[in-house]
């Protein structure tokens, strides 16, 4: 079981990557040099005052705009536990997956989550506790493909055993 | 079950069954990388413990964000690119032969009708102009690419816009984009496929329908699909690098959605700050003062493109207080400008004419904007600090508008600098 707790930071709809993680930092693949500056461009204050588990809240179509992994690898540098949003863009989504960053879509806890609230999310089972307002969601499934992908460990070990597999 | 092109595409390149939601295991003709995207690319490719690519002639690299190479961190990861593309024998152009990626692979006959490609950026659907499903997805995926020869897709519901009429001298495929991306926002055709249709396209230049597939992204799209006509196989026809068989759309598809784009009555266009969404008759907001021009990006930086603003720049100069970058998207575009003229004009009108790079576009170098300043670029996005400073804004145009506007100093309809005569 995998339990992740901490606090809300609520954004609205469309976060792109270029906020996320600005270019000018995509010059290194180091998820704790980039977690410096997650967020910087919408909320300066973000790296330098998330705690370790916080959780990302946004709207729809979180991390839309470039396809640059090193956003979902800021966040995770950032050492944010999750993200919860109502949708996702669509790279935004496979990247998450594929660097084992946890999100959900729960539009009804995006609703009616405010800054600060106190979270606590059983990623395997996709339920979301909003402990500051007593309220419990759960998360839109992922399809069966995907989940077999996540249970394996993600991409990456999935390719690996496709490899071997196959002989090469 | 009549098919849709997206779905005609993906049949031809899976076992699985092709339905709307489902996810289908599928090959792919083509996966390449830039000098941003490849090293972390490289890092998972390891990880996977692959030691080839699927096929070094259908996987590439290609330096085209911080090249030239911008700073030592940027040197760097060109590098490390640069020894994994020769270790593998893979496709790889070096700066001064490469150009923008979304530019250059179509010019060189690696991204074909009926293709799918994956590409590590996210304008990648740059090729749907000419009926190939290609799309962005992240590092950890091309790797995997470059590895199986294969990747998932989810089969997208697909949108059908119609673009109807026949559009003034003054309108191109950036104001059609634009218009279609006003109309139905930034997340309008998230985790669909677009397929563009009607009889306003059927015309249209080629290097118009690039500008018009590499927006998709920004209404959300996986992809943004060009039927192939005669003009889209004669090109493919005599560039290709392999063999196509390109794929049409069934009579009797059934589509998500439709959107009817009357273009007739459309006016030059612009996207405010901060979204491409955020879309306004240029002639609205002509008290908008600017302080840099860039004309160029895998959206506007071909010959076309650098043709528009040529017509309208010749024998003028560019406003006192503006900078005007313009940077050709390849050698061949950069090339054809030269013998054509339009570099001399650029450069007599007081611009600056740079190396094929990405450059500004997305923040990367070759005209960085400080806090307050304002540019009218003919690249894709305008997000907050897309090319600098967050206090920075950047208005999307078409390169004819960028042009007007570098001359005048301000936000700039064509037509209200050269009269509707152009």
């Amino acid at each position: 079981m995998s339990i992740i707790q901490g606090k809300a930071w609520k954004y609205g709809d469309d976060v792109d990557t270029d906020v996320i993680i600005p270019a000018r930092y995509l010059v290194t693949g180091d998820p704790e040099e980039l977690g410096k500056h997650c967020m910087e461009d919408l909320d300066a204050s973000f790296a330098s005052s998330v705690s370790p588990g916080d959780i990302l809240v946004g709207g729809e179509n979180f991390g839309c705009g470039s396809s640059r992994e090193h956003a979902p690898l800021a966040i995770k540098g950032a050492k944010c536990g999750g993200v919860i949003a109502k949708s996702y863009a669509r790279i935004f989504f496979r990247n998450a997956i594929n660097v084992g960053l946890p999100i959900l879509e729960c539009p009804e806890a995006v609703e009616e989550a405010q800054q600060g609230d106190t979270f606590s999310i059983d990623t395997e089972k996709g339920i979301i506790a909003n402990l500051s307002r007593k309220k419990t969601y759960q998360a839109a499934a992922f399809p069966p493909f995907l989940s077999e992908l996540i249970a394996l460990g993600g991409l990456i070990p999935y390719v690996r055993k496709q490899l071997e597999e196959s002989g090469q | 079950m009549p098919k849709t092109l997206v779905e005609a595409i993906i049949a031809a390149h899976t076992k699985d069954p092709v339905r709307v939601g489902e996810i289908c295991k599928v090959s792919v003709d083509f996966a390449f990388a830039n000098d941003i995207t490849t090293p972390p690319a490289v890092t998972s490719f390891r990880k996977m413990g692959a030691r080839k690519v699927f096929d070094p002639q259908r996987c590439a690299v290609l330096p085209d964000h911080f090249t030239p190479q911008k700073d030592i961190a940027a040197a760097e990861q060109a590098k490390a690119s640069r020894e994994f593309a020769q270790e593998q024998g893979m496709l790889y152009w070096e700066v001064g032969r490469v150009g923008v990626e979304h530019a250059f692979l179509p010019e060189q006959g690696y991204i074909l009708p009926g293709d799918i490609i994956l590409g590590a950026d996210s304008h990648t659907c740059t090729g749907g102009a000419l009926g190939a499903l290609a799309t962005g997805v992240g590092s950890t995926d091309l790797a995997a690419a470059w590895a199986l020869g294969e990747s998932w897709l989810r089969v997208p519901p697909t949108l059908r816009v119609e673009f109807d009429g026949s559009p003034s001298s003054f309108i191109t495929g950036k104001d059609m984009i634009l218009a279609l991306l006003g109309k139905i926002g930034v997340q309008g055709a998230r985790y669909m496929a677009m397929e563009f249709d009607g009889d306003a396209l059927e015309d249209l230049p080629l290097d118009d329908r690039f500008t018009m597939a590499n927006m998709a992204i920004e209404g959300g799209a996986k992809t943004g699909l060009f039927v192939p006509d005669e003009q889209v196989l004669n090109y493919a026809n005599k560039r290709g690098t392999r063999s196509f068989t390109p794929r049409y759309p069934d009579r009797g598809a059934r589509y998500a959605r439709e959107e009817i784009i009357k273009v007739d009555s459309l006016e030059p266009l612009v996207a405010l700050h901060p979204s491409p969404g955020n879309v306004c008759a240029a002639r609205e907001v002509s008290d908008l003062e600017i302080h840099q021009v860039f004309i160029g990006s895998c959206t506007n930086g071909r010959i076309r493109d650098l043709e528009g603003a040529a017509r309208i720049m010749k024998g003028k100069k560019i406003a006192p207080g503006v900078r005007c970058i313009v940077i050709p998207a390849s050698y061949e575009v950069y090339s054809q400008a030269l013998e054509r003229g339009y570099i001399a004009t650029f450069i007599d009108a007081g611009a600056v004419v740079c190396t094929p790079s990405c450059g500004p576009c997305l923040g990367g170098h070759l005209g960085i904007l400080a806090s307050g300043e304002r540019c009218v670029a003919t690249s894709n996005r305008n997000f907050v600090g897309r090319m600098g400073s967050p206090k920075s804004e950047v208005v999307l145009a078409s390169p004819l508008t960028a042009a007007a506007s570098a001359l005048t100093g301000y936000v700039t309809d064509p037509r209200d600098y050269l009269g509707e005569s152009f």
